[in-house]
């Protein structure tokens, strides 16, 4: 029995049972920081399923060099897209645990659900925005 | 293609997900999602994708778990406080 035939979706696989892991931790902790690493496996597994896509069997790293012909390299384009993306789930990622710190300072906590209750009334809220 | 690595670091990063959100210890949680990210990044290599690899492993594990500690020390350390 060949054994490679088994794993040759594993990639997608994996990427999706990567995105249910991240997707629990982002609907089920409270905590806004496990929010935030459930995100960033969520991030990831896009990107290996975007990357998985553009993958040939037994290919060469999209690098131009001797002796290897361009039919013989894994599709450039996914990896160019999703180096742009690493780069910009590190942005969200800053502002995102920036947010934390302010929520952190005004609640004293950062559990989601003690914030929520201890908004009763949005419109005793005021102008956030003015206070700083 | 070599499938028993690939398969090994597969099974390795599933793990580190599951336990990275398991974690009570927020601290410990980011230790364990800054392996995740080098798991990812040698993953990347066996992609034949070494650009992904180099940005991963630079701005994934490290600038990501700085943040990630500078935030965990400046609030709590404890997910269920």
């Amino acid at each position: 029995m060949n054994f490679s035939r088994m794993f040759h979706n594993l990639n997608y696989v994996v990427s999706v049972l990567l995105f249910l892991i991240g997707l629990y931790a982002v609907t089920v902790k409270p905590n806004l920081i496990k929010k935030l690493i459930g995100l960033n496996i969520m991030e990831t597994s896009v990107f290996l399923f975007i990357v998985s896509i553009g993958m040939v069997e037994s290919g060469q790293a999209p690098i131009v060099t001797e002796g290897v012909k361009t039919s013989q390299m894994v599709n450039p384009i996914p990896q160019a897209l999703i180096l742009t993306g690493i780069v910009v789930a590190v942005s969200t990622t800053a502002v995102a645990l920036s947010l934390c710190l302010r929520l952190h300072e005004r609640y004293g906590t950062l559990n989601s659900d003690e914030i929520l209750a201890s908004i009763t009334d949005v419109s005793q809220l005021g102008r956030p925005w003015e206070e700083f | 293609m070599n499938w028993t690595v690939n398969l090994l670091l597969m099974l390795f990063l599933l793990a580190t997900a599951v336990v990275a959100i398991t974690l009570k210890d927020l601290l410990a949680a980011v230790v364990v999602f800054s392996a995740y990210s080098l798991m990812m990044a040698m993953l990347w290599t066996q992609l034949r994708a070494p650009d992904l690899a180099l940005t991963e492993a630079a701005v994934g594990a490290g600038v990501t778990t700085v943040l990630f500690i500078i935030v965990v020390y400046r609030t709590v350390r404890r997910e269920d406080r």
